[in-house]
């Protein structure tokens, strides 16, 4: 990975700390089952995501709340497989 | 390495609920001043506050600052300081009014008044029965604060540094306080913040436990940075549990889960609790319910291959209650617990949920230092990295927000006070300055270290085993010995990635450093206190009429002040008289 694509990586990766502790554990299982290489099209999404306010977010990824747009869908898809199944011990 | 030094009247240090509020005061003063913050403001933690602010309003019944003053000293188990727990209570309307001013949507009656709801342990009459004193926006009470309180700041000219991680306290020969060293994440850069005046605002530090209901920003460093500099830590031993986090992940389920009807069942499949609290049951108070789950898995009747959690059962509630009254609970015990509600009881065991200690205060925000608490000039502290200290042992609910605005406002408002009579800044102590660069540079050329995950779960599963709900002589005693030899190992975290970049690496390794001084002081502070008193519960403290609960006056009714250096503990008294009331005097807590 190049350097400047590492820096971005690296901001929206602390733009995945947030504010609710049920974020920040579906959004660190997203990284270690999708490793720090994710392609353009995911790493767009992401950064259009986490613009989102906490609450607001948590209900797309719980499904509480849905929205029109295919790439944001897909990406909210990501995060809410990457929330099954993981084992614990896994929390920073 | 190299820095850049920035003046400014005032830095704070924090963007949530206690920064913020300080910061309206000095900027509406006209004084330059900054805030940095690791986060953008309003993702800050106190956006997780769904409950409310108390305030004794009185709009839907009476009420009086008295009967929330005598409430909340009880709560503290009596630890609680009663100078700031009647200043904290009488200024409560006029911080929520002045909130409601900013913009705060709080929910209304049908007269336009603030709507309240009860909470636990808000009474009216001195503790005669329940009454409505929680002031909420739905349930994004942190959140619309934050907001309200970030938009007024904009208004008034604060300065943000957003992205930013303070990294130490400057504090000179003669103890003053002149400001920060802080990291500019986007660049890595070093830059002294030179101030006069410096309040820390940096929230709490839950992540010392492995299972913690707070997120992963609540890292202690103001607590770190502060005990760094030779400010001793009060009451660290006391830290308040909730019975039902998600085993594993931590994530809150709340009250209103047993007041719909679940139920707590150990590996027997017995409601447990029944034994317990025959009368309350499920919803005794939160320290009773979480004492009685870690009994039931200390005596191996605990659920799951390692038998370290118990069942809450919502299985024999219709769905259409569950998905209609607890919204979100399906949702969160699906996607932590991996189990769907309405069919199987979710894993549940009590979780770390607020610090009650923290760096000492009085009640006009100035941080204290020794047994007779005096000042140290140029320093203030507010919210949850503080101690006023208005929780004492035991925190009622909706009081941290309440203590956010008060003491953010004091200690802003002692602030403007000090700055209108000072000079010039004094010149800049380097010495603190070359400690800050020799910590970057240990971590920056670090070889053969240790791993930072690892050792962070170290001392996670070190907490959690030693200084849990329950606390046992011999396992205290331990866990001294295991936390110090953690600590050994935090001296020397390495990283692999030595970029400059938005270093995630690089900045949990300095959080790091932070949470073992916040875990240090725990550990040696709750192996030191013999007695039980509210969330500090040891095994050993007998309970009869002189040491009622196992609380232990005679000897300690005190706080306890831990020193970094040598690990040294002192204790001061408890402020018992209060500004103008008589004291609150010692009695069994009882509900
Ligand atoms: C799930 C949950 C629900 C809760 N509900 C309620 C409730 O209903 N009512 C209630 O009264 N209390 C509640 N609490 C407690 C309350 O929310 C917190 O105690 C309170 O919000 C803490 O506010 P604060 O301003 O002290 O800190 P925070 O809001 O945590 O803010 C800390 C700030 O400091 C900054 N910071 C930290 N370290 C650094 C650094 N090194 N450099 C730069 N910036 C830094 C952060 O970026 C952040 O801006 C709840 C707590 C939890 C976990």
């Amino acid at each position: 990975m190049d350097s400047e694509k590492q820096a971005r990586i690296g901001r929206l990766k602390w733009h995945c700390r947030r504010a609710l502790l049920e974020l920040d554990i579906v959004f660190q299982r997203f990284w270690m089952q999708q490793g720090d290489d994710i392609d353009a099209g995911s790493e767009a999404a992401l950064t259009r995501l986490l613009a989102f306010e906490d609450h607001d977010l948590w209900d797309l990824v719980n499904g509480r709340a849905t929205i029109d747009d295919e790439e944001l869908e897909k990406c909210i898809g990501m995060l809410r497989t990457a929330g099954f199944g993981a084992e614990s011990g896994v929390f920073g | 390495m190299s820095y850049t030094v920035r003046k400014f009247d005032a830095v704070i240090v924090g963007a949530g609920g206690a920064g913020l509020r300080a910061a309206i005061q000095l900027s509406e003063a006209g004084y330059k001043t900054a805030v940095l913050t690791k986060v953008f403001p309003t993702r800050s933690h106190t956006v997780a506050a769904q409950g409310g602010v108390a305030a004794s309003l009185g709009n839907s019944e009476e009420d009086h600052w008295h009967w929330h003053m005598y409430d909340t000293v009880k709560g503290s188990d009596w630890l609680g300081d009663q100078d700031a727990i009647e200043f904290m209570c009488r200024k409560a309307n006029e911080v929520v009014v002045e909130l409601e001013h900013y913009g705060m949507p709080f929910d209304r009656l049908d007269n336009g008044k603030i709507y309240q709801r009860p909470f636990g342990g808000h009474m009216s009459n001195f503790g005669e029965k329940p009454v409505r004193r929680s002031c909420a926006a739905a349930d994004r009470t942190g959140h619309a604060m934050l907001h309200a309180m970030y938009q007024r700041n904009v208004k008034v000219n604060t300065q943000f540094f957003v992205e930013w991680m303070a990294l130490d306290l400057i504090r000179d020969p003669e103890g003053d306080v002149q400001g920060v060293t802080a990291m500019d994440m986007e660049t890595g850069e070093i830059v002294a913040f030179h101030s006069k005046a410096t309040i820390f605002a940096t929230g709490g530090a839950g992540r010392i436990y492995y299972s913690s209901t707070n997120a992963f920003i609540n890292t202690g460093d103001g607590v770190g940075m502060a005990a760094r500099a030779g400010i001793p830590l009060e009451d660290m031993e006391f830290w308040q549990f909730h019975p039902t986090g998600v085993a594993g992940a931590g994530v809150l389920i709340t009250e209103g889960v047993r007041g719909e009807g679940g139920i707590l069942r150990n590996s027997n499949g017995e409601r447990f609790m029944e034994r317990y609290a025959p009368n309350a049951k499920d919803l005794a108070s939160r320290d009773v319910v979480s004492r009685a789950m870690v009994t039931e898995i200390n005596e191996g009747r605990g659920c799951g291959p390692n038998k370290d959690f118990v069942l809450l059962d919502i299985t024999h509630l219709p769905p259409e209650t569950i998905m209609k009254r607890l919204p979100g609970i399906h949702e969160i015990a699906l996607q932590f617990a991996g189990v769907d509600a309405l069919k199987e009881p979710i894993p549940v065991v009590p979780t770390c949920h607020y610090q009650m200690g923290g760096i000492p205060t009085n009640y006009r925000g100035e941080v204290v230092i020794g047994v007779d608490s005096t000042p140290v000039k140029g320093f203030y502290a507010a919210g949850e990295c503080a101690c006023a200290s208005v929780h004492g042992a035991n925190r009622l609910g909706t009081n941290s927000l309440l203590d956010l605005l008060v003491f953010g406002k004091s200690a802003g408002e002692t602030a403007v006070e000090d700055l209108k009579k000072s000079g010039a800044h004094k010149p800049l102590d380097t010495a603190s300055i070359d400690a800050t660069l020799a910590r970057v540079n240990r971590l920056n050329t670090q070889t053969g270290g240790s791993n930072v995950h690892e050792t962070r779960l170290a001392m996670q599963r070190t907490m959690q085993k030693h200084a849990g709900v329950f606390r046992f002589n011999e396992l205290l005693k331990e866990g001294v010995t295991k936390i110090l030899e953690v600590a050994d190992d935090v001296a020397r975290t390495e990283i692999k990635d030595k970029s400059q970049v938005f270093n995630t690496a690089r900045i949990e390794a300095f959080e790091l450093d932070n949470l073992i001084e916040v875990a240090k002081a725990t550990m040696i502070s709750a192996e030191a206190r013999k007695e039980s008193r509210g969330a500090h519960v040891r095994d050993d403290a007998i309970d009869n009429d002189v040491t009622p609960n196992g609380r232990d006056d005679q000897n300690w009714l005190k706080h306890t002040l831990w020193h970094r250096d040598g690990n040294r503990l002192e204790y001061k008294p408890v402020k018992m008289k209060p500004l103008t009331v008589d004291t609150i005097e010692l009695k069994k807590r009882a509900y």
